[in-house]
């Protein structure tokens, strides 16, 4: 059977400084090293100040995900040299001499599998390192410290998953879940990066490092299982090793560093004590804790009664969830939450769009409630929205703006259904012989109106036509 | 103009206008120029010191607000950052370190208008006990040149007793304050850890070292813990004193109260014998001051040495690893050297005091032997912790003598590592139990110096200072002879 754990790491982006000064967590708009202070690179004499909001965001994330959260937390020194590291040693947890780290013992479910979450830790995350030319045999490597100190959660699961493809679907539960609780932003570039380990049957564990996207984990997973079980059929023994994923060639390849002897001397980082989290915070940080996005399914569905997929899509998405919490009321939420599945969603489909996006949730409202009283059509209002979606104007405006208005009127339609017989002649044949191709005539009266027409009125007239 | 004045008598006559602070800051650094060049107690001076003392004076003459050192001169140990100053460590690989902010002590410092006189000699990165480990050169003893001042903060004490200065700031990893303080015959504290803020200060063992005072006197060492003690929002390991005024009533003398006489500081092997009729005077002194001495044991302290260099060894090894010459350092050309061969080549600028605690840090907390090594010693520190707490449940006081013995010679110890080692033996404990700890200059016997040591519990340091202030209005002792 085959075997996956993960290693996920996660910017805590949402928050304002850095772990341990008043550096900027979001690092990303500076010039490279114009974000960092005596502190975030280690100068001799600086000493670490704690964010206590950063424990405060670690620790909803590990009573998100059911987590055991301690009274008191440490922070551990894990050494090594790396260019990357000011220190020479990262600030991290530990859970070797008890529990000492933000959270422990949680799990996920992943479709009706509970997915254990081994410990999650908070730490610092390290620089960036620039090989310029980025050729193997490059001379210069450039070091951006703008990076270094950024509030870092690390997730660490079981050996739970049985496949790449549940891989993939509990990271996309556990990034909507990481976004909802507004502590992180999974969708910026380098924000959320998983590592796995691997085994199958009777082999020993192998861990994948160096992949820089959910999508290339899968494929070296994917590798990965095809390569030990290759090894396996030609009884060949799988090393216990840590390999690096090749973007290039899309391979794994056993690095021949030894990583895996490496011995981090961790022991207590001094310079903070321990943090206490009594019980008053934790009850706190859970009742200001976003609703859970399997809660906010199940109350659209319960209560609304609308569909399960329709349901998930706009739970699992904060910009989707709030335009559509903002917007519902009891008689009109479902018509709304279509409209936002099938319509929104195919113009509004990342991240980018969504923040450029000028649509609120009162043009939703006002939108279902023009189709619905019959004065627009889908079609029409689907054209609406791309506009309100530019410009952000009011939706009756648009609506008039751009003539949206439905054609109700039987007369009316009744004069442009006789110029359409004229035309289309041996479709009018055909359709009196065949009623099921009535819908060629149909399709036509609407590409005369432009979308307006009342397509259920244009069909009755259409057919007492034929009939007469 | 007398230099050997004490801080609270300079401030007197500074207000009553027996002399201007530009004055007596001139008369210091003539001083220096005088005598430096031998003691070679500063790596550095500050340039504009004369002109710091110059608009003190300016400040009391039209009648501003004025801090409370009123331009006294103070030198502070090379490991001690000072905005655009170099902060060397004594070492070679920090030769050109200019620090690009300022160490919470000097802005307290500067804030209350005291004058810095330069940076002081050290043994490299504090990892020492006689200066000998300068990548500069070492100190020497005021009270007799041939002689080791003690260490690390030798060139601090060093300034002091040779009048360069009125006071110093030292920091104090093992005795590193206290063992020097004694040697030259000056007051040095090593106070609660965590009273004073380590913000700027290099760190070599950060969980058990504090930056201290040394001074002439034992008031005036009080006088500084006023200025610098108390909680820093740069430093999460501060504690709230509530501005304890540590000068209030430390006057009021010992009578009545308990000391407990160490029984493995005061009979252990090294002991000199000179040290030993010392001792025995300072508790017939106690006693004399209406105290009680009473023998006490802390069965653990013979192991408290090696449990110390266990625990700085692995501190050490982490808290240098920064330097590695790629952020800040020396010019070293990279060219033909790739990252480890770079870092290889530019740590071997340490010296060999700093070489050898850095491989025993990687040794001792190692996967295989942290069991054998760095947690047994994590052990014995914790055992020593309760020891002491339960002694401090009966006396007020524990006494020992700083060192068990006299400043020696140059070259007389520095090839045999271990009995160095073995100088530490009576200090350690107030560093393993974050207690706090005096030296009070107690005899000169044939021309050099020997200190008592006080230990308090935790935040007694009003009370320390009271005890410190009865021995030293004991003790009549000579002028410095330089």
């Amino acid at each position: 059977m085959t075997k996956i754990g993960l290693e996920i790491h996660c910017q805590l982006t949402k928050l304002e400084s850095k772990l341990f000064c008043s550096c900027k967590a979001n690092y990303r708009e500076f010039e490279a090293n114009h974000n960092i202070c005596p502190v975030c690179m280690g100068l001799p004499g600086s000493l670490p100040r704690l964010n206590q909001k950063a424990v405060e965001s670690a620790t909803s994330i590990a009573l998100a995900l059911t987590c055991d959260t301690p009274e008191k937390i440490a922070f551990f020194r894990k050494n090594y040299f790396y260019p990357d590291l000011p220190k020479n040693f990262q600030i991290t947890q530990l859970n070797v001499y008890g529990d000492m780290s933000v959270g422990g013992e949680g799990y996920v479910s992943v479709e009706d599998k509970k997915i254990k979450i081994r410990r999650i830790q908070l730490e610092e995350d390290p620089g960036r390192i620039i090989y310029e030319g980025a050729s193997e045999r490059t001379k210069i490597t450039l070091v951006d410290y703008n990076r270094a100190g950024t509030p870092l959660v690390e997730i660490v699961t079981d050996p739970d998953f049985e496949s790449p493809r549940q891989v993939r679907v509990f990271l996309n539960i556990l990034s909507d879940l990481l976004e909802n609780l507004g502590v992180a932003e999974p969708g910026l570039e380098g924000a959320m990066r998983a590592d796995g380990n691997v085994s199958i049957e009777g082999g020993n564990k192998v861990e994948i490092k160096n992949i820089g996207s959910f999508h290339d984990l899968e494929k070296a997973l994917h590798f990965e299982i095809t390569r030990q079980q290759s090894l396996f059929e030609r009884d060949i023994e799988i090393a216990q090793e840590t390999r690096h994923w090749d973007d290039r060639r899309k391979i794994t390849v056993s690095s021949r560093s030894k990583e895996e002897d490496q011995d981090y001397r961790y022991f207590l980082e001094n310079d903070i004590p321990w943090v206490t989290i009594d019980q008053s915070t934790r009850d706190r940080l859970k009742e200001n804790m976003p609703e859970s996005i399997s809660s906010k399914k199940e109350r659209y569905i319960q209560k609304f009664d609308i569909a399960p997929q329709v349901a998930d899509i706009i739970a699992s998405d904060r910009y989707y969830s709030k335009l559509f919490e903002n917007a519902y009321s009891d008689h009109n939420a479902k018509d709304i939450a279509n409209l936002i599945t099938t319509d929104v969603i195919g113009f509004i489909d990342t991240k980018e769009k969504q923040q450029n996006s000028k649509i609120t949730s009162r043009h939703l409202s006002d939108l279902v409630d023009a189709i619905n009283s019959k004065t627009i059509t889908r079609n029409s209002a689907k054209v609406a929205l791309q506009e309100i979606m530019k410009s952000g104007k009011d939706t009756k405006e648009v609506l008039d703006e751009m003539d949206l208005g439905q054609v109700s009127d039987s007369s009316e339609i009744d004069t442009i259904i006789s110029q359409i017989f004229e035309e289309e002649k041996q479709a009018v044949i055909d359709a009196k012989e065949r009623p099921e191709t009535v819908n060629f005539l149909v399709g036509k009266v609407m590409q005369k109106t432009k979308g307006k027409a009342d397509p259920v009125k244009t069909l009755e007239l259409i057919k007492s036509k034929l009939n007469q | 103009m007398n230099l050997n004045t004490s801080i609270l008598k300079y401030i007197e006559d500074v207000k009553s206008g027996t002399f201007t602070v530009e004055e007596f800051a001139a008369e210091t650094l003539q001083r220096i120029k005088d005598v430096d060049s031998d003691v070679h107690a500063y790596l550095s001076l500050n340039d504009s010191a004369l002109n710091d003392a110059k608009l003190i004076d300016q400040k009391i003459s039209s009648g501003d607000k004025i801090g409370q050192c009123y331009g006294f001169p103070i030198s502070i140990k090379d490991n001690i950052c000072i905005t655009g100053t170099k902060t060397t460590c004594a070492s070679k690989i920090l030769e050109n370190f200019i620090a690009p902010y300022t160490a919470t002590v000097i802005n307290r410092l500067q804030d209350e208008d005291a004058v810095i006189t330069g940076k002081t000699n050290l043994d490299e990165f504090a990892m020492g006990l006689t200066t000998e480990f300068s990548a500069f050169g070492p100190t020497k003893n005021p009270w007799n040149l041939d002689y080791v001042p003690g260490g690390s903060s030798g060139g601090s004490a060093a300034s002091v007793a040779a009048n360069e200065c009125l006071a110093s700031l030292g920091s104090d990893t093992g005795g590193s304050v206290r063992n020097p303080a004694s040697f030259c015959s000056v007051v040095g504290l090593k106070p609660t850890y965590g009273l004073i803020s380590r913000y700027g200060l290099i760190s070599y063992a950060n969980s058990i070292e504090q930056i201290g005072p040394m001074t002439k006197t034992v008031k005036d060492s009080a006088f500084l813990l006023n200025i610098i003690a108390g909680q820093d929002a740069n430093d999460d390991t501060t504690i709230n004193n509530d501005n304890v005024n540590y000068l209030e009533n430390i006057e009021d003398g010992i009578e009545g109260k308990k000391i407990g006489i160490i029984k493995e500081m005061t009979t252990s092997e090294g002991l000199s014998s000179e040290v030993s009729i010392a001792t025995k005077d300072a508790i017939g002194d106690f006693e004399s001051l209406g105290a009680s001495c009473e023998e006490v044991t802390l069965p653990t302290i013979p192991y408290t040495v090696a449990a110390y260099y266990t625990i700085t060894s692995t501190e050490a090894g982490s808290n240098l690893a920064r330097y590695d010459n790629i952020r800040y350092g020396y010019e070293l050309e990279s060219e033909g050297y790739e990252y480890n061969s770079y870092i290889s080549k530019s740590r071997a600028k340490f010296g060999p005091e700093v070489t050898r605690r850095i491989i025993l840090g990687g040794f001792v907390p190692s996967a295989g032997h942290a069991g054998k090594y760095f947690l047994k010693a994590l052990k014995v520190k914790s055992k020593l912790i309760s020891e002491i707490n339960k002694a401090f449940e009966k006396f007020d006081y524990l006494i020992s003598p700083t060192a068990p013995v006299q400043p020696f010679k140059f070259g007389e110890k520095i090839d045999d590592p271990v009995t160095l080692m073995l100088l530490d033996y009576n200090t350690v404990t107030a560093n393993l139990t974050g207690k706090p700890a005096i030296s009070v200059p107690y005899r000169v016997i044939n021309g050099l110096p020997i200190g008592m040591q006080i230990m308090a519990n935790s935040l007694n340091e009003k009370s320390l200072f009271q005890s410190a202030y009865a021995l030293e209005s004991k003790t009549n002792l000579p002028e410095v002879p330089l």
